[in-house]
């Protein structure tokens, strides 16, 4: 039987390395795949602990999360597209048109 | 033993993947790597007792987010990323605010179970996982899935009038 606290560092370790690469990299593809990559850490300690609790509120966020970032990266990817048209760059440094 | 192992090889597969996802130059490397780490979490689900989630996992994350991924990098022509400096300039800042939110985290190593609920392991195995997620989705969180699939028609609309051209008259 793997212990709870287990999948909590597992969790936990996943978030922070998609924090890290959403506040370190410069492309907007790269941000949104750090952004994934965070949401899937929740979603592993969701799951671990409606095992762990005999609940199953936590697969129902779980299924929740997952449709809401299907949904948010749809649109982002549009937001890029869209964004793409004006500058042609995905380097986040450089779409500065709005610096006062 | 056996299911330690196994966790242990997830575990560890899951936290190198998703270190080369954030380190890679050419974004196409970093989406197929990260679908590896899909069904590295989607079998983690299978040993925690929740084949709907892991199918689910495997056929929106993998099967339909990156593939809308890989036809956005596709459409932007990204090879002129190979050039540029990848990291920001200012990337040990960003590493060691994830080191402190880290070690904010292990710190809180004090934490108790909440309440238990009374749908375990053997209840959830005598029916599927889907029959007892799909009970408790369409009674108790009816509202929220109803909510839901208004989220999902917004998407639906906002993607199409984003990138919709506009015809010059």
């Amino acid at each position: 039987m793997v212990p709870l606290n287990w999948y909590i560092w597992l969790s936990g370790i996943v978030f922070i390395i998609g924090m890290a690469g959403f506040l370190t990299r410069r492309n907007i593809i790269l941000m949104f795949i750090s952004l994934e990559l965070m949401l899937n850490a929740v979603n592993i300690s969701l799951v671990s602990f409606s095992h762990f609790l005999k609940d199953m509120t936590g697969q129902i966020l779980t299924l929740f999360i997952i449709a809401v970032a299907a949904a948010e990266a749809a649109i982002g990817l549009g937001i890029i597209i869209a964004l793409f048209r004006n500058k042609a760059t995905v380097h986040v440094d450089e779409m500065n048109e709005m610096k006062g | 033993m056996i299911d330690k192992l196994l966790f242990g090889y997830l575990a560890t597969a899951i936290i190198i993947l998703s270190i080369f996802v954030i380190t890679r130059k050419n974004p196409v490397h970093s989406v197929v790597l990260m679908l590896v780490l899909f069904f590295h979490i989607a079998i983690l689900y299978l040993t925690l007792n929740a084949e709907f989630l892991a199918a689910i996992q495997i056929i929106i994350y993998a099967g339909a987010i990156l593939v809308l991924f890989l036809f956005v990098i596709l459409l932007l022509n990204l090879k002129e990323e190979l050039v540029v400096e990848k990291f920001v300039g200012f990337w040990p800042l960003g590493l060691s605010a994830a080191i402190a939110f880290a070690i904010l985290v292990a710190i809180t190593t004090a934490f108790m179970k909440g309440p238990e609920g009374n749908i375990g392991i053997d209840v959830i195995r005598n029916e599927t996982n889907t029959k007892v997620l799909g009970r408790i989705l369409f009674t108790d969180y009816l509202y929220p899935f109803e909510i839901l699939s208004v989220v999902l028609l917004v998407a639906i609309i906002g993607a199409i009038v984003l990138t919709k051209r506009r015809l010059k008259s």
